[in-house]
């Protein structure tokens, strides 16, 4: 086990599966020279080269549409979007082919493909730069959508994903890349995709969340905690394939949910979630399934608005209170 | 090396077949015998031309909707066919998951697209990549209609090529329309090769009713892409004899006169020609590859039809390569 942030256990990710498999590459803007946007792959271009490490011109379709053609013949690519505001221009490639070029070519075509993007907000980058549209891709079959909220988890996903024969997109989380933990050193450690994770334990309420929220829970479970309440946080870490199993399990032993995700409410995260519950384990509902999420406008700029828009710390503490009528 | 007389006549043939096939298509679809058809009548001649430039098995085709002479010249079989426009479970490119005229093959190196024109072009260039950086000598011929170089996936996916010298041809298949819409109303170039030079690369345009000199066109591209001299972008320009596809009329955007007028020029009737007066074929022989063609169409129709659908438990598979991802 290694201490490191959320960016390194990435960064290792990608590091040790370039090294292990030939046919990984990586290409996306500034990736190369620049090292990436957000550093993931400073010294890359040093190690392994111009060839593996691809700089690409300002085109997100030929982007993700060269990496899906790159991986018909093949090779493994890691195609990084410099955040997931950016894919909307690359959008039919993501939904119209990487999607359904397996079913719709009769599973002739495998597309072992990786797309990685950051999502989120809490950065003061506005409105175009700072959704969190993950449920979209999730709605999507054929794409397989992975979300970390741990560095080991961001390390043992992204290698699987990088392993795997499906196309997956890979949601990074830009503020949680400060974020340490303890990540093992073992170069095949892997993180099973599609399934979710009990990140703590706890007897009385189930909080439901994914990536960077799963920090804010973990907190929020802290505060509940003070308050003699035992919460349990399940980490999703995948949207599609989506692991209803040990939140159902827990849900049973709790019998009250809050679903938390930072995108919108509306045809969100938590919607799908809550319905799995009710259509799952409807007998065992005490109280309404509570949905925390973003405030349902674009998010603003300036940092105080900002802030009264994404889904806090202490909204999670008090929709957990709120489902035990405390 | 220049075409040999025989594999002359084998290209004729394939034009043919592939019209008469594209031809019963129509009739199919007015019997109400299959839920739509798009066409390639009119296309043929630069369709054989260009796939005769690529090798076989070794080289990728990356097609559009209306490549069947190209798939035909690939060595799908007429059966193949009628039986992706009747979504018979046998049907090579997708098992009936996918519309017809979505060709895909995975042991001759074709892909084609969804729906969403242009998606194909960045495809192929990515295709490209792949042989470079694996050092192979393998080379990407794709095609596209004149309307849908209008998108900007068409100008990322040539510029990605060009940036790159990547071994992609970049054939436009320009019928003078996009359904309805005519070229002037999709690019203000008299050519879609005309605007390669902007993107750092050869333009060729040519004759898309002559097929020998599509062939030369594109063989010369294809040569030098596979030298490792790039990328090239050729148009070969031609007309859209039928309507736009099963689902609509072309009498409401273009005049009886005009279709006449190109109906002088189809490709199959200039090709004949050309063959009969260069001495290669004679009418008598001409006939019989009719009668042939007849036969080879009207077996397909016969076979086709007796395959049996898909079962209901298909439709559910393969969304994902790995099983666990199923949801």
């Amino acid at each position: 086990m290694s201490r490191m942030t959320m960016r390194e256990a990435i960064s290792k990710a990608l590091w040790e599966e370039m090294e292990r498999d030939e046919s990984v590459f990586i290409q996306g803007e500034e990736v190369g020279l620049w090292g990436g946007t957000y550093a993931v792959t400073k010294g890359f271009l040093d190690h392994f080269g111009e060839k593996r490490v691809r700089d690409t011109p300002i085109a997100e379709a030929a982007i993700v549409g060269s990496a899906i053609g790159a991986a018909l013949t093949g090779l493994r690519p890691v195609a990084e979007l410099m955040t997931i505001n950016f894919a909307f221009v690359a959008m039919d490639h993501i939904i119209n082919e990487a999607a359904k070029l397996h079913y719709m070519f009769g599973g002739q075509f495998k597309l072992p493909l990786v797309i990685r993007a950051t999502s989120g907000g809490g950065r003061q980058l506005g409105a175009t730069h700072s959704q969190t549209p993950d449920a979209i891709f999730a709605h999507f079959p054929g794409l397989v959508v992975v979300s970390p909220g741990t560095p080991a988890d961001a390390k043992g996903l992204l290698k699987s994903a990088i392993r795997s024969d499906d196309p997956v997109l890979f949601i990074e989380n830009a503020t949680l890349y400060q974020t340490r933990g303890e990540v093992p050193d073992d170069k095949d450690y892997l993180e099973p995709l599609g399934k979710s994770k009990i990140q703590r334990e706890g007897d009385d309420v189930t909080i439901v969340a994914y990536s960077k929220m799963v920090q804010s829970a973990l907190e929020a479970a802290k505060m509940l905690s003070e308050d003699g309440i035992e919460a349990e946080v399940i980490d999703l870490r995948t949207l599609r394939p989506l692991d209803m199993d040990p939140v159902i399990e827990s849900f049973k032993r709790t019998n009250r949910a809050v679903v938390v995700e930072e995108g919108w409410r509306s045809y969100g995260v938590g919607s799908e979630v809550a319905s799995r519950i009710y259509e799952l384990a409807f007998d065992y509902v005490d109280a309404p399934v509570k949905r925390v999420a973003q405030a349902e406008v674009p998010l603003p700029y300036n940092a105080k608005l900002e802030q009264l828009a994404l889904p806090q710390t202490e909204d999670i503490y008090h929709a957990a209170k709120e489902v035990l009528y405390g | 090396m220049p075409l040999s007389n025989e594999k002359k006549k084998e290209m004729f043939w394939t034009m043919l077949l592939s019209r008469r096939l594209d031809e019963r298509a129509w009739v199919l679809h007015r019997q109400g015998k299959i839920a739509f058809h798009i066409s390639g009548i009119g296309q043929e001649a630069a369709q054989v031309g260009a796939v005769y430039a690529i090798e076989k098995g070794k080289d990728w085709l990356v097609p559009y909707y209306r490549d069947l002479s190209m798939l035909i010249a690939m060595g799908m079989s007429p059966t193949d066919f009628v039986m992706s426009l009747m979504g018979k479970a046998q049907e090579p490119s997708s098992g009936a998951r996918q519309m017809p005229s979505h060709f895909s093959l995975r042991q001759a190196n074709i892909v084609s697209h969804s729906a969403p024109v242009a998606t194909q072009s960045p495809h192929a260039s990515g295709i490209g990549l792949g042989i470079k950086m694996d050092g192979k000598d393998e080379v990407v011929l794709t095609t596209i209609g004149e309307g849908s170089t209008s998108q900007g996936e068409w100008y990322e996916a040539v510029n990605f090529a060009a940036i790159h010298q990547l071994p992609v041809v970049f054939l436009v298949e320009n019928n003078r329309y996009a359904i309805s819409v005519p070229q002037e109303k999709q690019m203000a170039v008299s050519s879609a090769a005309d605007k390669a030079c902007g993107l750092g690369l050869p333009g060729i345009e040519v004759d898309g009713t002559q097929m020998f000199e599509v062939y030369d066109a594109v063989k010369e591209a294809v040569d030098n892409a596979r030298k490792g001299d790039g990328p090239s972008v050729i148009e070969a320009k031609m007309y859209r004899l039928t309507p736009h596809s099963s689902d609509d009329d072309d009498r409401s955007y273009r005049t009886r006169e005009e279709v006449e007028h190109f109906k002088k020029e189809d490709p199959i009737i200039v090709m004949k020609e050309q063959l009969i007066e260069q001495g290669l074929m004679t009418e008598e022989e001409y006939k019989t590859l009719e009668e042939k063609a007849k036969k080879s169409v009207d077996d397909a129709v016969e076979e086709a039809t007796r395959a049996p659908y898909p079962k209901g438990e298909e439709a559910a598979t393969p969304v994902y390569a790995e099983e666990e991802n199923h949801d």
